[in-house]
């Protein structure tokens, strides 16, 4: 038996990523508290640092390494890239709220950076065992996030609950693989196709099985993506979670898994979407329903922003649910345009925060036109982006996925995701209300010069700038595809 | 010299962008910004007039046409170009938009530069409307005009103004996403979003009935028709002056070109099939609301439901042609009602902006909409009871006024196709007579009615100002419409000649 060595082109980013989280976690222990920023300092040149080798390794190609379980592709350089900004935005909306409530500790950035490492292995799996690791890293480091102010009960109770959750989760996407391996033989996603297509033209037996397996891989991804009737994770979790860290869950996660979505259900298992349309289209149509309605009722800005992320992953649903190049291209652009939007979201609530004041009201916004007329401005532009109405971009991503859903003439389930935006639009335009027609009940000054103010105003630029020329990121991800 | 000038951009983007430095100016300066304001707004009025003065009439064809790749993956262009129906309501917008700004002057103290900004963007949102030959382009616009109305209603608005703004937008946003999903349907068939390409795609009848129904609930909400105009009274009552205004002159007549550009040439099997259905609506929003007209307390109440009767004129001219072919068996003759109806847009556009502003003026005296509050102006204000007289007269449609001339049209066009629906539209006439100049005996003539109004100050100088443009305007689209129907005819009639043509 030979021993080859792999090409490690391909995984620099990655090689680069875990190589620099581990001399962070000691480089951490001999940094003093009070020089704690450097640390950070560190955590951002990393993201920064892989970001560049990810663009600059990118090609049109596919490059597979480490035996075909690791695939480079122009849509995993895409979404690598968004995650890696993304993520780098996170840490740094997050520094000010956690150096004022003494959380600014090195674990938060290390698990960070081992998040993303979990993320971007995820997006690169290209074999079922890859795919899970990946996915095993991101979460366990996710569990401990949550629980990072450990003398809070609710985050601890959140905490043992996604944990609790997200390993039965794991448990039935584990147990789908392993019927997966059973039926084709083989851990590669390829190799997993070419097992299906057999295995269905073969005995009846094997069909059943192999529909079987789809529904619990199936049922994990909705639990990991929170699609109805999955969800019941989700709410509590960003609820109970520090704010920073139900911004870094809510954000770059998402796209991670679409990631593995598009790898299991598109690439590996493409030849039943007969099957898995179905699913998914229940899924779509709940995780609609349920989002939108719900929502109304919150008066917890983070729990609205949970359900308003399960009705967006309804539309990100039905964009792969259509099982054509452009449903997933224009799910992939709603994934990227809502891990954007989302971070400008709870990015807000951070600025607004102070010690002993979480801002996490929606009542808290009242009057912030008074208070800051650049900042209510953006919150308006992320607000009417989440709702979809342009000329945000928002309303790109919804246009995108009912194109692709009108295309493969669902035109029942277009007019039914409108209206749902529509009910949508009422609690979005809620907090619009607060901010400009009410008057401020906290008057105290937004914080100054923490650097949070020019990437927060930059976040909501983009998203009227994506959407006066939404071209350029639209033709990446269908050439991504 | 303005032959080569993107002269459609121009309109659409000075607003906006001196509507954005305005923002940026800030409260700290408000009458910097007011005069500001004030200058882009006459810039922009100026920049469409090159508009009117060279628009071949000859033709029915897009002219000061724009045309660049804006989102190459789903073949959407940022693609303008204005016909005899849309031309007219640019200058609409801007001429209006100058007097908002103007409006808003003294009366206006908080937060004056997001006010000025909110009516600029949307001015500039409007000539996008009007001017987009692109169906998503056409959308983003038609959308993006929601926002500054959200905001101007729900900043500046009366004591339940949150209300009347929610329903506004969501009873808009409703309307509009089924547009939304028939533009996408009809991209599907069409492989592009041109709408010109949409006016030539053959389609079965249940598809074009679908598209025209959803098309309906969009357009039919922003005119507003009956039943899904109760929105209007409320953003009516509780919008301030400016806002009204341009609610009435403008975003109503959105709905009212969306039927011209879309409903009717795209689907005219499914509008000939149910132009009854389109004939009635009108009809009662014609004489029902007219009626309802009649029991209103509150002025610009009152003047919000005659403007869905005065909608519902030009809905009825639009859709009368189908029935004068029916009748009469040819084509000649079936453009009238079209083009009373446009005329109607425009003068209503003149007269509800007048109508409103002078309530305004009312309104920054006392505080007060109610009628009751009122009584013998007149005698305080006699050059503000003169106007008001005359804005009056022409919304009954006296002859020698703007309001005359569509109204004729459209009663003419349906004696061509039926007695008994022009009778019954000829009964705005007798309607609106009474509930306006009901409304004028109530607060301009009598005595005095209390201590108020005894202490009433005459027009200022600018509101002068104002109001004698806009009497000047009406007046002069009332004893010459010539320029209006020669700018109009060829577009009508080619739109006549497309909807005759069966899609099926």
């Amino acid at each position: 038996m030979t021993f080859e060595i792999p090409d490690f082109v391909p995984v620099i980013p990655e090689l680069f990523l875990l190589g620099m989280a581990c001399a962070i976690l000691l480089a951490d222990l001999f940094i003093p508290q009070a020089r704690r920023d450097i640390t950070y300092g560190l955590a951002q040149f990393t993201l920064l640092g892989t970001f560049l080798l990810t663009v600059i390794l990118a090609s049109p190609e596919a490059r597979f390494t480490f035996s075909d379980s690791f695939v480079a592709d122009p849509m995993s350089d895409l979404l690598k890239s968004m995650v890696l900004l993304v993520s780098a935005a996170v840490f740094l909306y997050s520094r000010p709220y956690l150096q004022s409530r003494d959380l600014h500790k090195g674990e938060f950035y290390v698990l960070g950076l081992f998040g993303v490492l979990g993320m971007l292995i995820m997006i690169s799996a290209h074999s079922l065992l890859t795919l899970y690791l990946g996915l095993e890293l991101l979460s366990l480091c996710l569990y401990a996030l949550v629980a990072f102010n450990r003398d809070s009960p609710v985050a601890s109770e959140s905490a043992m609950k996604y944990f609790v959750l997200g390993s039965i989760a794991s448990g039935m996407l584990l147990y789908g693989m392993s019927l997966l391996y059973g039926i084709t033989g083989t851990l590669d996603i390829a190799g997993v196709t070419q097992g299906v297509v057999a295995a269905a033209a073969g005995s009846a037996d094997h069909s059943v099985a192999l529909v079987f397996a789809l529904a619990f891989v199936v049922v994990g991804l909705g639990f990991k993506l929170g699609a109805v009737p999955f969800h019941m994770w989700l709410p509590d979790v960003y609820h109970g979670a520090p704010t920073p860290v139900t911004l870094f869950i809510g954000a770059a996660p998402k796209i991670a898994a679409f990631a593995i979505a598009m790898r299991l259900l598109v690439d590996g298992l493409g030849p039943l979407h007969g099957d898995w349309q179905g699913m998914l289209l229940i899924l779509a149509v709940l995780s609609l329903a349920v989002g939108n309605v719900v929502a109304i009722a919150q008066t917890n800005i983070k729990r609205m922003f949970a359900y308003s992320t399960i009705a967006h992953v309804g539309f990100i649903v039905m964009g792969l649910m259509s099982g054509i190049e452009a449903g997933y291209a224009a799910a992939m652009f709603y994934v990227i345009v809502y891990a954007i939007t989302s971070a400008g979201g709870f990015g807000m609530i951070l600025l607004l925060s102070r010690k002993g004041f979480e801002a996490d009201a929606i009542e808290d916004f009242k009057g912030l036109n008074d208070r800051s007329p650049w900042f209510a401005f953006v919150m308006l532009l992320l607000m009417f982006s989440m709702a979809g109405v342009p000329p945000t971009v928002g309303f790109y991503a919804k246009l995108a996925i009912l194109q692709s859903v009108v295309q493969v003439e669902l035109v029942w389930l277009a007019v039914f995701a409108v209206l749902m935006s529509v009910i949508g639009a009422f609690y979005y335009l809620r907090v619009v209300k607060y901010m400009y027609f009410d008057k401020p009940a906290d008057t105290a000054p937004l914080p100054q010069g923490t650097g949070i103010n020019v990437v927060l105003s930059i976040n909501g630029l983009l998203v009227i700038g994506l959407g006066i020329f939404p071209g350029l990121l639209m033709a990446l991800t269908t050439a991504a595809r | 010299m303005f032959a080569d000038w993107p002269l459609l951009s121009l309109v659409i983007w000075t607003p906006i962008i001196g509507g954005l430095i305005v923002l940026f100016v800030g409260d700290r300066m408000p009458e910097a910004s007011r005069r500001l304001s004030l200058s882009i707004a006459v810039l922009t009025f100026l920049l469409s007039l090159p508009l009117f003065v060279l628009f071949d009439r000859s033709t029915h064809e897009m002219q000061f046409v724009e045309w660049v790749p804006w989102i190459s993956t789903f073949d959407i262009h940022y693609h303008l170009g204005v016909d005899g129906i849309s031309m007219p309501l640019i200058l609409l917008t801007t001429f209006t938009t100058m007097l908002v700004v103007l409006a808003a002057w003294e009366v206006i103290q908080y937060r004056v530069s997001q006010y000025m900004a909110s009516f600029l963007i949307l001015a500039g949102l409007m000539n996008g409307v009007f001017s987009a030959m692109d169906a998503v382009l056409f959308y983003v616009f038609f959308e993006a005009m929601l926002i500054p109305m959200f905001l101007v209603i729900g900043i500046w608005g009366g004591p339940n103004r949150i209300y009347a703004t929610l329903k506004f937008f969501l009873y808009t946003f409703f309307g509009s996403v089924f547009l939304l999903i028939a533009l996408i349907y009809l991209y599907t068939q069409a492989g592009s979003f041109a709408i010109l390409d949409f006016h030539h795609t053959p389609l079965g009848m249940t598809a074009q009935t679908l598209i025209f129904l959803a098309m309906l609930l969009a357009f039919a909400v922003k005119i507003p028709m009956f039943p899904v105009h109760t929105w209007l009274p409320d953003a009516h009552v509780e919008a301030p002056t400016g806002g009204s205004v341009i609610l009435a002159a403008i975003m109503l007549k959105i709905g009212g070109y969306g039927f011209l550009r879309f409903s009717l040439p795209i689907t005219p099997d499914a509008a000939m099939a149910l132009d009854w259905l389109m004939i009635t609506l009108s009809l009662i929003a014609v004489v029902y609301v007219g009626l309802v007209a009649l029991m209103q307390k509150d002025m610009k109440k009152l003047i919000a439901y005659s403007s869905i009767a005065h909608m519902g004129f030009v809905t009825l001219g639009f859709f009368l042609a189908f029935m004068i072919y029916n009748n009469t068996g040819n084509w000649q003759g079936a453009g009238l009602g079209i083009s009373g109806g446009m005329v109607q847009m425009v003068s209503h556009g003149l007269i509800s902006a007048a109508m409103f502003l002078s309530v305004g003026v009312l309104y920054d005296r006392m505080h007060s909409r109610q009628i009751a509050d009122y009584g013998g102006v007149a005698n305080t204000m006699p050059w503000f009871a003169a106007f008001f007289v005359l804005f009056a007269m022409a919304n009954t449609g006296l002859p020698g006024t703007s309001g005359f001339v569509g109204e004729f049209m459209v009663i003419l066009a349906a004696f061509r196709a039926d007695f008994w629906i022009a009778l019954l539209a000829a009964t705005t006439l007798i309607l609106a007579a009474a509930y306006t100049l009901w409304l004028v005996k109530r607060v301009v003539y009598g005595e005095v009615a209390n201590d108020h109004v005894a202490q009433l100050q005459d027009l200022n100088r600018r509101e002068f100002w104002i109001l004698g443009v806009l009497a000047f305007a009406v007046l002069l689209l009332g004893v010459w419409p010539a320029p209006l129907l020669d700018v109009l005819d060829a577009t009508v009639e080619n739109l006549v000649r497309h909807i005759a043509v069966s899609k099926l």
